[in-house]
């Protein structure tokens, strides 16, 4: 057993926070949530001379090889600091599923744009049924010769206005298991037929909806192997819901943090409202809360680090974090009093996320399922 | 990171869970009830287990599974990782693993007792030959401790005691006494106490049983009337009684029963594929699969805090905060589980020992009514919370 991060992974975290304290201050953050901005290239750029976009990828594509452990390090600290963009979408919806399925000349084609941070890529994955099922995908991609037609609508895509290329989840036939005829296909966005239109969303984070009207792709730009993506997807929805776990716990701890320093500064009756048991009790929990969802967040992260099946770990993870996350806001909340129900103060970028991060990737509800059917149930 | 085990804590698990198996009496499983982190069903306090238990604990230390968390040059194994593993598995059998000699007064003796007092008592303690029960709550000192009563008064080469002690658990089987006295009245709170070895069958001592709301007689009152106590058994220095309590309270709370936590949950998950309800199996119906889901997410948080706060004492930390988390987190969710556990079981639920009808033995029942304890002894919840907050986290107090 071992509990510590590595020293890599120490300094990892460290610069990140140095970086994005610096670089990421709330006054952006709110400004692109408000969509008076977009993500600074500039910055995106300086993120991309960190390494961040190529943590995962292997060195031979341009990456450093870092574990999926270092990056969920990593987006504990973007959490924390709720940067927005799309790091999180091109990292985890694009490089991971093209590293995992891609042929090789797919991978030299995608992945070293991908970690120089020159090239982005989402996914095309929910509809509007809002369900992380297969039976849920309608999309579909007719064969015409050496090429496919996509039709059909994508809801919730995150980043797809700026993406350079969307992985476009579709079926391609019928049968009794709709898993069984799944394909991802890699789509050069705005194209004719694809139509985007933004979504306005609590958080202000870029997510889409995706129409296509018949969208002509080559046959070779299938990911992978023709009606063999859906297990490609659920080992990303894995992926994805760990790193959101990670943003998640990132983002309480920092609620956290906030938290005590103005509970031992604000003073009422006299005393410091953090010397009221109460209150003194709201911060247990919160502590209690954080480090539960953190330890199943990186018992998981480790197992898939070590190329061990987490199944089990993730959804214990997911189902745990946006709930725990909610329950720190709100305790937040109810410590800043009437000042944090203001515009002005920070709380409510963080309410906004937790609430968004537990509805995404599967509810408390949706990943207890999961659990209990690892459970032999 | 890493959380996986070391091969040679693998095999000591493996070690453990066969002897578990060959040294419990075929019918224990029908017999031992235990609730995870309850305090009122522990099969070691009850009368009807003492040979079994007294037995047990002499194999125990001749394995040397009584002192793992022990330095090497007392008889230990230095891990207290190892140590988890064997109440880990214990527990999961609702076996008696150790007891206030190993679990407080062995480790407290070793951080603040003189040589004496561990050559007198560290060998013996490690044998398994006797039992301690703790002496601290007083009527009117629960929470607050530092207002005790029982007064020991300097007589030479030995204190005289008088007072009363309640919720002694165990005090009814136990060899000696592990008490918290008042040596200085006059002293400001928390330097007037001091803690000693009471020798259970000195003259002035009654002890009167008193039966828990299980129905178990599990803990007792204790009257010291006179009781000579000689100064040789005095536990670190006089007055600093309460410092050596505090020493010790670390090591109490890895105890919560982690096993048997687990064992729960298998339990109901093969009641729930077994049993027959609106013509489908129970497994089927949504709301159980997601209440036993969310027992099996809230026991594999609890064994993180557990292995955390052994990994955290290994490296020589004293990990308060997580201690107390491990303590209120546990308790807690013994009764959360006891609650999910009776919803499971329906009506099912209310039936007790002994009935024909009664599923899971009749374990439910008992553990609902017993849930109740865990957040109570061995530091309230409240308590706790007040610990994580401000030792753990800073706050003021004032
Ligand atoms: C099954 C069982 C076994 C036990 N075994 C032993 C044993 O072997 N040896 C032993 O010495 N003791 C034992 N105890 C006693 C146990 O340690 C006490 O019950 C416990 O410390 C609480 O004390 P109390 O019962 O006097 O309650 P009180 O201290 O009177 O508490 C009552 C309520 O007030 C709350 N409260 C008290 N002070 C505060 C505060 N400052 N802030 C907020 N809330 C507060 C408490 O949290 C609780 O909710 C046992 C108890 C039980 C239930």
């Amino acid at each position: 057993m071992d509990f510590d991060l590595s020293e890599e992974q120490k300094l990892l975290k460290q610069s990140a926070h140095d970086f994005l304290s610096k670089e990421c201050p709330r006054e952006l953050v709110r400004r692109i949530e408000a969509g008076d901005e977009e993500f600074p290239p500039a910055l995106w750029k300086k993120m991309a001379g960190l390494g961040w976009m190529g943590l995962v990828i292997p060195e031979e594509y341009g990456g450093s090889g870092g574990s999926f452990l270092d990056l969920v390090m990593l987006f504990e600290e973007i959490g924390y600091k709720i940067c927005p963009g799309p790091l999180f979408s091109s990292v985890v919806f694009g490089s991971l599923p093209i590293l995992m399925a891609g042929s090789r000349e797919q991978k030299k084609e995608f992945l070293p744009g991908i970690a120089r941070g020159e090239i982005t890529v989402t996914m095309a994955l929910t509809e509007p049924s809002a369900s992380y099922d297969p039976s849920s995908i309608h999309v579909k991609a007719t064969a015409r010769g050496d090429e496919y037609t996509l039709s059909g609508t994508k809801l919730f895509v995150p980043y797809a206005t700026g993406a350079d290329y969307l992985l476009c989840v579709a079926k391609t036939g019928e049968k009794k298991r709709p898993e069984k005829c799944i394909s991802i296909f890699i789509v050069k966005n705005k194209i004719p037929g694809i139509t985007i239109t933004s979504l306005t969303t609590l958080a202000g984070d870029r997510q889409c909806e995706v129409v296509f009207d018949d969208v002509t792709v080559a046959n070779t730009g299938i990911l992978g192997t023709r009606d063999k993506g859906w297990p490609i997807v659920e080992a990303i929805l894995e992926n994805a819901s760990l790193v959101s776990c990670a943003e998640m716990i990132g983002g309480a701890q920092a609620v956290m943090d906030m938290s005590l320093q103005y509970a031992r500064e604000r003073t009422q009756f006299n005393r410091p409202i953090g010397s009221f048991q109460v209150i003194q009790n709201y911060f247990a929990d919160m502590w209690t809360d954080i480090n539960a969802a953190r330890y199943l967040l990186h018992k998981a992260a480790w197992k898939i680090s070590e190329g061990i099946d987490a199944g089990m770990d993730v959804a214990m993870a997911k189902s745990r974090t946006g709930e725990a996350y909610r329950r720190v806001t709100t305790l937040g909340h109810q410590i800043f009093g009437g000042i944090g129900f203001t515009k002005e103060h920070d709380m409510h970028l963080f309410h906004e996320r937790s609430i968004t991060g537990d509805l995404n990737l599967g509810q408390g509800a949706f990943h207890r399922e999961r659990v209990a059917r690892r459970l032999g149930l | 990171m890493n959380f996986d085990f070391t091969e040679e804590e693998k095999q000591f698990r493996q070690e453990v869970e066969d002897f578990a198996k060959t040294e419990l009496p075929a019918d224990w499983d029908e017999k031992a009830l235990y609730w995870p982190a309850g305090y009122g069903t522990l099969p070691g306090l009850e009368k009807e287990f003492k040979e079994f238990h007294d037995e047990l604990l002499l194999k125990l230390g001749r394995k040397g599974w009584l002192t793992i968390g022990w330095p090497e040059e007392y008889g230990g194994m230095n891990s207290m990782i190892k140590h988890a593993i064997f109440d880990d598995v214990m527990s999961y059998h609702r076996a008696p693993g150790g007891d206030v000699s190993n679990a407080i007064a062995g480790p407290t003796i070793l951080l603040v007792g003189s040589d004496d007092l561990k050559k007198e008592w560290l060998p013996r303690i490690g044998r398994g030959e006797l039992r301690f029960w703790l002496g601290y709550s007083e009527p009117n000192a629960g929470s607050d401790l530092a207002s005790i009563k029982t007064r020991a008064v300097d007589n030479g080469d030995e204190f005289i005691l008088n007072g009363q002690k309640i919720w002694s658990s165990g005090a009814h089987i136990a060899d000696y006494a592990w008490v918290l006295a008042k040596t200085d009245p006059d002293a400001p709170r928390y330097a007037g106490e001091t803690l000693m070895i009471v020798d259970n069958k000195s003259p002035g001592i009654t002890i009167r049983p008193i039966e828990n709301i299980c129905g178990i007689c599990s803990f007792n009152e204790v009257f010291f009337d006179d009781v000579r106590v000689p100064k040789k058994n005095i536990v670190g220095e006089v007055n600093k009684g309460f410092y050596c309590v505090m020493m010790a309270l670390l090591y109490e709370r890895l105890f919560v029963g982690i096993g048997a936590f687990r064992r729960v949950l298998d339990e109901l998950v093969e009641f729930a594929k077994e049993t027959e309800h609106n013509g489908q199996p129970l497994a089927k119906d949504p709301l159980t699969r997601d209440k036993l889901a969310a027992m099996a997410i809230e026991i594999e948080i609890l064994y993180g805090f557990y292995w955390k706060t052994a990994w955290l004492m290994d490296k020589g930390q004293v990990p308060v905060l997580e201690a107390s988390v491990l303590k209120l987190f546990g308790t807690e969710l013994g009764r959360k589980l006891a609650g999910a556990a009776m919803e499971i079981l329906g009506m099912y639920g209310q039936l007790k020992r002994g009935s024909k009808w009664a599923p899971l033995r009749g374990l439910v029942s008992l553990g609902y009514m017993d849930s109740v304890s865990g957040p109570i002894g061995a530091g309230t919840s409240e308590v706790q919370r007040g610990i994580i907050a401000t030792r753990g986290l800073g706050l003021p107090r004032k």
